[in-house]
This record gives structure tokens, C-alpha cells and sequence, in this order.
């Protein structure tokens, strides 16, 4: 067990070195850089001083070899130290932290959601023995998954906030402010969570071990509850791993169109400036939040399935 | 490229108007008649103002501002030195009761009122001011509209307390008209002294009718009413303290967010509205209320310096082949109105130019064949076997770039020109102009001076398009040099003349600014630069 926990964490430091890596390259490799971007937000038709710029860039240390800027930033990363925003002057970290809260608050709303609904989805479906509805509970999770986010968030926003004014169209303001953005961005997770969840539902439900259950005379419900889905909630898990990433890029999206502070909000912004010291943060704390969610999902797994680390054990002990 | 409606989000606005057009139409089925803005009942003390803007600048300094969307809010925390008449261009006391200018224009010295003070209590002297004009230029690329204004500044000397004079090495007449803008308002002299970096992020202490009491990026700046003010622009109609004695300025970057928070009621007045929006604002409990920007117009820059553009019948022959009236008609928001000169006509010595810059194919094709451009095979002419082709540069800080671009690359296939389309980062935009790799350039510049013109366009300058030196030069350095009203206006009126006859640069369409104001706010007005002032406004 020891040893399945040490891979799995060498894996995790692995992926978050190539996340900042490539996001480093990608972002040299652009053309333009954050400091004429600075400049040129605010300039009439460039009438920049090119020397100013090169002071500018001299300060931020834009000026150096590419190999040195990115030993200079990937040593300091290493500390936890990502540097100063290019556009706004203030400390990569304190930038993230503060808009952390906020997007930790809409992403975990909306987890809880697309795990509930998109799980109460699919078990009823499996449940149902009326081949319409079963027809129709199926049919919703592709729907939920291909419709676009901004789609969903404008439509309810002009629904819910625009014709009945039940929730505010913008801002961080309390629980009544959560709501249509919550639910915007559980809409494709909790599509997603119902596609996998129904289909290894129907697969378990052909299994041996159900029969044995019936024959015993157990209910349907007790047998989707109780011996089903405990079984077919591993792909749903490993889904659930992956659907961390997609939360927060989907943030991106969903903050904007409701106005909200947070993560997604920063991204977008730093990313339309090319704040490189800021986007590297963005990039390194989303490829964390990813990676740690993966590996709490490969923690739990021999949870419900001991013999996934039986299997593990057995794959690192070749001798 | 100061005004950017819309910048972040042109994509999504579009798609959104698509969307929710339908939707958005049916719902503003409300509301009644009405009065219209600035009119009826007697003004109301009291209230908070909530303004939706598409974006935040990350910046809370109006000395290094340049977006109009924070503008908005910024200038009502700082005084400036003068005011400008948006009716009449004219430069009008504010924290200066009056001014001398040097004959030649190279100094200008300013009296100012007594009594000011800013909202750290310290008084507004003298010492305040030329620490404000000795910082701008430190300031660099991080405030480039404050430090271009401030271009050649030789020295600022505090005379006596109230008596500040500003010398500059060459002649600068477009300096009193600087003092009016937001980007030289006044700070103190505490504010002046901290980095720019703490000023962007904590923001600063003015003069102004307004406070900035609270900041949060990418969400709202919220400006509270100064109780003891009492030195308001001589422009304004209410004298003494604001009406409102709360401004919340809200960042929704969604335009049909913006829209119809406005319909509902969920904000009093929005920024940044498009076509696509207006029909949906249309009828309600909302006023459109548009001003075009000062300024150069939205032009095709040409790179005078590609031998396509040597020939001057070529040039010619692109400005006549443009219809503007369509491009207006199809793309930018009602109102809008096409160029009629390289200067916007709420620029002060704008001249109506309109019969040259009249759309004429045939006029177009016998200039083109006149230079030896033939009719090649696929419809784009030729001349020793090269194709009549040019490459426009653009880049994604308005909504409307991208279809009147492509309209104008229908229209000049018409007479056989081919126009290539190629969109860049705005982080591009100027090194793109520095480099002189391009042919051609899309771009407005707002400014509400005319000298706008020899910073675009003066030889002696960047001259980033490559004009060729000759008399425009001279009409440009002589108007910037004069303080005699009349010669100016004339010598400005040549400037236009001769850019837009030789078609140095092709002017196209005047950008406008709409803003939607719920029809309960009265006296939302706009200043000359085509941004707002807040302190006469009242809600009733």
C-alpha cells in the first residue's frame, strides 16, 4: 500500500512539473509579450517609447535568456514563490488566494449537485421499469453534456433573474448569488456523472452477484443501492477525478458570464494581457487542484476495491 | 485605441445577442411612458448610482488609466487643472481660475483657486501640482496617455503657492487641452509619492466630488460623495457637493448580462451597449445616450512606405471605393455617423470634409487603371504580374472590427483590390506600429485635441505610417505652436485637407459611445472626451 501511495505521488509531481513546463514554452513561444500588452492597454496608437519598454522589461526580468528566465522562475516556483502580477503589480500568490474562496465555493456547490442529481439520474433510470421515462432520463445526460455553459447560464439568467428577478444576474453576493451559476456549471458535470454512473448501473445489474441478491429477496431498490452501485461507482469516481479540471476551466466561463470573482475570472484576464508570472500560477494551481483530486480518487479505490491495490502491489513487484 | 467597447468579449456578445435576442426582445414589454433624461421634476439630493461596465482596467490610478470602462468611475475622484466645453471645444476654468500662455506656447502658467482641498485633508498648492507634472513622466509605458501630454516637458516651477508655471522645450499647444483630461487630474502630494504599482491597487487621493471608499478587482469600484467639496468645474450647473452620495461601478463583462440587468433594474445605467443590444433597450424604462469619440477616426493606416502605396492614385482609389454609409448602416450602433474627415466631428477644429471621402466605384476603378492596375482573370487586378493585394492588420479591442472589416474587404474586391485579413493580439498593437511590418493598420484614437493629428501623423515624429515629409509637416508643427484660435482652426482644417485628399491614411467610421441610462437618472451627461461626469447627476 505504501509503495502504490509513493508511485502515485512521484506520478502528481510529475504531471505538475510538465503543466508549468509547457505552459512556460507555450507562453514564450506567443507572440507579444505582457509589457507592450501593458503599454497597449492604455496607449494612443503605440506612441510608446521603445526605450521605456525595455526598462520595463529589464524590470520583470523579460530581458534574460529564455533557459535563464525559466530556471530563475521554476527555482523560485519550487519555493512556492510565483512572482508579481505584470498587471497589477501584487504577488501571484496573494492574487490566487484571494480568489480562491470564492471559486472553491461555486465549484464544490456544483460537484455537490452534478454528484447528486446526475447520480439520482442514472439510478433511476435503472430503476424505472417504464421504458418511456427510462428513454427520457437517458436521453437528458448527452443533451447536458453538448449544450454550450454560457448557453445554459444566459438562458436561466434571463429565466431567473431577468423575468421572475429570484436571483441577482451578477456578483459573489451570498447564497441566492450561488445559485444560477452553481447550477450552470452542474449542468455538463452532472450530465457527465449520469452517462458513466447509468451505464456501468445497467452492466452491474447483469452481474452474478445481482442475481444471488434477487434470489434472496432482496427489493430493487435495496439492489441498486446497496449492491449495485457500490460497484459501479468506480468509473463514476475516476469521472469525478477527472471533472475537478473541468470544473475550473468551466469557472472560466461560468464567472464570466455571471460577473463573479474568482479563479476563472483571473485566468481570462491574465490570459487576454499575457501576465506570464500570473497565468504560470493559474496554470500550476489548477494542474495541483487536478492532480491531488486524482490522487485522493486513487486512494479511495482500494477503499471499495481491495483488489486494485492487490493488482498494484503485484505490477511494482516484478522479482 | 483608448475606447474599447466591448473589449473583452466580442465573441460572446455576438453569440449571446444570437441567443438571447428572442428572449430579451419579448421581456421588455414593461414599463410605461416615461420622461426623457435631464428633464422633469426638480433635482433630488441623496441615492446610490449602480453602473455596469464590460471590464476592469486591474487599476485603480486615473494617471495610468486608459480604458474607458474605468475611466468612468476614476474620473469623478480627481479635479483637473481646466475643464473642456463639450458643446464648444473650449477650455473653461476648473482648479485653475485662469492661465497665461506663452506667445510661442512653450509655457504655460496656471492660477490656482484657493480653498481646494483633497480628501486627505492636505491643500491643493502649487508644490502639489508640479509634484503631480514631475511624477507623470517617471511613469512611462505604465501611463502612456498622462506621459505623451507631458512629452518635452522642460520644467514645473511653483511660483508662489497658488501660481504653477509648466515650460516645455518645443512649442505645445495641445497641453491646455491636456489639463482637462482625466490622465493629469490632480492627486495629492501622498498619493504622488507612492509607487505606481501601490497607486493601481490601492488607489488614489484627489480632489474630486467622489472617494474612491472600496476597490475590488474584476468585480466593483465603489465611490463615495465628498461632503465638503465646493470647487466644481465652472461647466457644472450644481454648485457645492454631488446630488448622489453613492456611485457603485459593477464589472459584468456579458453584454446581455449588462442588458438586462438594466431592464430589470438590477443596475440604473450600463456602458459599452452594441447594435445587437439597442433594439432590446429600445422602448423601455431605458434612454440610449450616445456621443462620438474625438478624435481620429476609425481609419485603414497605410503604410506609406510599401511601393504599392507610393502611388498616391492607389491610396485614392481605396478611399473611394469605401462605402462608409453601409459599414455604418450594417455593423456599428445607431447614430453612429461615417467619417467625414480623418477627425471625428466632436473633435474641436474638426472640418466637414464628407465630399471627398464620398463613396465613388467608378471614380476608384479609372484611378486604379490610371496607375496600370488591369483586370486580372479572377477579378483582382494586376500589374507586372503582381496581384493588387494588401494585408490589413487588426486586433480584438471592439466588437465591430471584425464585420466592418470584412465589409470593407467586399467592397474593395468590387473595384478589384484583394484585402487580407489579419486579426493580432492587442498585445501586438505596438510593436506591430514600431516595427513598420504591415501595410495596413485598423485603429481610432481618442482625443479631444486636434493635435492628435501631429502625433499620428507629424514626420518629425514616430510617423509610425511613413507619411512623406512636405507642407503637412509644417501645418502640423504651425498649429501646435499658435495660440491664436482662428489661425489654428485654419491650420488644422489644412492638415485634414491634405490628409485626406493625398490619402495618406484612409478614414472610415467615427467610433461613438453608447451608454443605456434607466430613464429615472437625470443629468448623466458626457464630457468632451466622450466619458462622464457624475457630479450634476441625480436620480428621481
Amino acid at each position: 500500500m505504501r509503495l502504490y501511495v509513493v508511485k502515485r505521488l512521484a506520478q502528481a509531481l510529475g504531471v505538475l512539473w510538465a503543466a508549468y513546463t509547457v505552459s512556460f514554452l507555450v507562453l514564450d513561444y506567443l507572440p507579444g509579450d505582457p509589457v507592450s500588452a501593458m503599454a497597449g492597454a492604455g496607449a494612443d496608437t503605440g506612441q510608446v517609447d521603445p526605450a521605456q519598454l525595455a526598462a520595463l522589461r529589464h524590470e520583470y526580468g523579460f530581458d534574460k535568456p529564455i533557459l535563464a528566465q525559466y530556471a530563475d522562475y521554476l527555482g523560485r516556483a519550487v519555493r512556492g514563490d510565483f512572482g508579481d502580477s505584470v498587471s497589477t503589480g501584487r504577488p501571484v500568490t496573494a492574487t490566487l488566494a484571494d480568489a480562491l474562496p470564492q471559486t472553491l465555493q461555486l465549484t464544490g456547490a456544483a460537484l455537490l449537485l452534478a454528484v447528486f442529481l446526475g447520480g439520482g439520474l442514472a439510478v433511476l433510470a435503472t430503476y424505472t421499469t417504464r421504458r418511456w421515462l427510462r428513454q427520457l432520463l437517458l436521453s437528458l445526460p448527452p443533451l447536458g453534456v453538448s449544450v454550450p455553459t454560457f448557453w445554459v447560464g444566459l438562458v436561466l439568467v434571463e429565466l431567473f433573474s431577468f423575468r421572475t428577478r429570484l436571483f441577482p444576474a451578477f456578483g459573489n453576493d451570498g447564497l441566492r448569488g450561488l445559485v444560477l451559476p452553481a447550477v450552470t456549471l452542474a449542468v455538463p458535470t452532472g450530465a457527465l456523472v449520469a452517462q458513466v454512473l447509468a451505464k456501468s448501473l445497467f452492466t452491474a445489474l447483469d452481474q452474478a452477484y445481482v442475481e444471488t441478491a434477487r434470489a434472496k429477496g432482496a427489493g430493487r431498490l435495496r439492489i441498486r443501492l446497496r449492491h449495485a452501485l457500490r460497484n459501479a461507482s468506480l468509473p463514476a469516481l475516476t469521472v469525478v477525478g477527472l471533472l475537478a479540471g473541468q470544473l475550473i476551466a468551466g469557472s472560466v466561463v461560468v464567472e464570466t458570464v455571471f460577473s463573479r470573482d474568482g479563479l476563472g475570472r483571473v485566468t481570462a484576464a491574465a490570459v487576454t494581457v499575457q501576465d506570464i508570472p500570473l497565468v504560470q500560477g493559474v496554470v500550476v494551481f489548477g494542474a495541483l487542484i487536478f492532480v491531488a483530486a486524482n490522487l485522493i480518487v486513487d486512494l479511495v479505490y482500494p477503499l471499495l476495491d481491495p483488489r486494485i491495490v492487490v493488482a498494484a502491489s503485484r505490477k511494482v513487484r516484478p522479482a | 485605441m483608448t475606447a474599447h467597447p466591448d473589449s473583452r468579449t466580442p465573441r460572446w456578445a455576438a453569440l449571446a445577442a444570437l441567443v438571447t435576442g428572442s428572449l430579451v426582445l419579448s421581456a421588455c414589454s414593461s414599463s410605461g411612458s416615461g420622461s426623457s433624461s435631464g428633464e422633469g421634476g426638480s433635482p433630488k439630493p441623496g441615492g446610490t448610482l449602480t453602473f455596469a461596465v464590460g471590464s476592469d482596467a486591474g487599476c485603480v490610478d486615473p494617471q495610468q488609466v486608459g480604458s474607458n470602462d474605468t475611466i468612468y468611475s476614476l474620473r469623478q475622484v480627481v479635479d483637473s487643472l481646466t475643464d473642456q466645453d463639450p458643446k464648444t471645444g473650449k477650455i473653461v476654468p476648473w482648479l485653475a481660475k485662469s492661465w497665461d500662455i506663452s506667445s510661442d506656447t512653450t509655457t504655460f502658467t496656471f492660477h490656482l483657486r484657493s480653498g481646494v482641498t483633497f480628501s486627505d485633508g492636505t491643500p491643493l498648492t502649487a508644490q502639489v501640482v508640479k509634484d503631480n507634472f514631475d511624477a507623470v513622466p517617471k511613469l512611462g509605458a505604465l501611463g502612456t496617455l498622462a506621459q505623451g501630454y507631458l512629452s518635452g516637458v522642460e520644467s514645473t516651477t511653483a511660483v508662489d503657492p497658488l501660481t504653477v508655471r509648466v515650460r516645455f522645450q518645443q512649442p505645445n499647444a495641445q497641453f491646455l487641452q491636456a489639463t482637462a483630461t482625466h490622465s493629469l487630474g490632480i492627486e495629492s502630494s501622498a498619493s504622488v509619492h507612492r509607487s505606481p504599482q501601490e497607486k493601481c491597487s490601492k488607489g488614489v487621493v484627489g480632489s474630486g466630488p467622489f472617494v474612491l471608499s472600496a476597490y475590488v478587482q474584476n468585480q466593483s469600484i465603489t465611490l463615495a460623495k465628498r461632503a465638503e467639496y465646493a470647487w466644481g468645474s465652472s461647466l457644472w450647473t450644481k454648485q457645492g457637493e454631488a446630488y448622489l452620495d453613492k456611485l457603485v461601478f459593477k464589472v459584468v463583462p456579458e453584454a446581455g448580462v449588462r442588458t438586462g440587468s438594466l431592464q430589470s433594474g438590477q443596475v440604473d445605467a450600463i456602458g459599452s451597449v452594441g447594435r445587437a443590444n439597442e433594439a432590446a433597450l429600445k422602448g423601455g424604462a431605458v434612454n440610449l445616450q450616445a456621443r462620438a469619440n474625438p478624435g481620429v477616426v476609425f481609419n485603414l493606416g497605410l503604410n506609406n512606405s510599401r511601393p504599392l502605396f507610393k502611388d498616391a492614385k492607389v491610396r485614392q482609389a481605396i478611399l473611394f471605393a469605401i462605402d462608409r454609409q453601409q459599414i455604418v448602416d450594417a455593423v456599428f450602433p445607431t447614430g453612429t455617423e461615417p467619417a467625414t474627415s480623418i477627425l471625428a466631428h466632436t473633435t474641436p477644429d474638426y472640418a466637414y470634409l464628407g465630399s471627398d471621402l464620398a463613396f465613388d466605384a467608378a471614380k476608384a476603378k479609372s484611378l486604379l487603371d490610371a496607375a496600370g492596375w488591369k483586370a486580372g482573370s479572377d477579378g483582382v487586378r494586376v500589374k507586372d504580374g503582381k496581384k493588387l493585394s494588401l494585408t490589413v492588420k487588426w486586433f480584438a479591442n471592439a466588437a465591430t472590427n471584425q464585420p466592418a472589416l470584412e465589409l470593407i474587404q467586399q467592397q474593395l474586391k468590387a473595384v478589384g483590390v484583394e484585402v487580407v485579413l489579419k486579426q493580432l493580439q492587442i498585445a501586438q498593437f505596438s510593436p506591430t506600429l514600431q516595427s513598420g511590418d504591415f501595410d495596413a493598420v485598423w485603429g481610432n484614437v481618442t482625443r479631444a485635441d486636434p493635435d492628435i493629428l501631429r502625433s499620428s501623423y507629424s514626420t518629425r515624429l514616430a510617423n509610425f505610417y511613413h507619411l512623406p515629409a512636405g507642407p503637412l509637416d509644417t501645418a502640423l508643427t504651425r498649429q501646435a505652436a499658435t495660440t491664436d484660435a482662428a489661425k489654428r482652426k485654419q491650420l488644422v482644417t489644412q492638415a485634414q485637407q491634405l490628409i485626406v485628399k493625398n490619402a495618406y491614411v484612409v478614414p472610415v467610421v467615427e467610433l461613438q459611445t453608447q451608454l443605456g441610462v434607466a430613464k429615472k437618472v437625470h443629468n448623466l451627461d458626457f464630457e468632451a472626451s466622450s466619458r462622464i461626469q457624475l457630479h450634476d447627476t441625480w436620480i428621481g
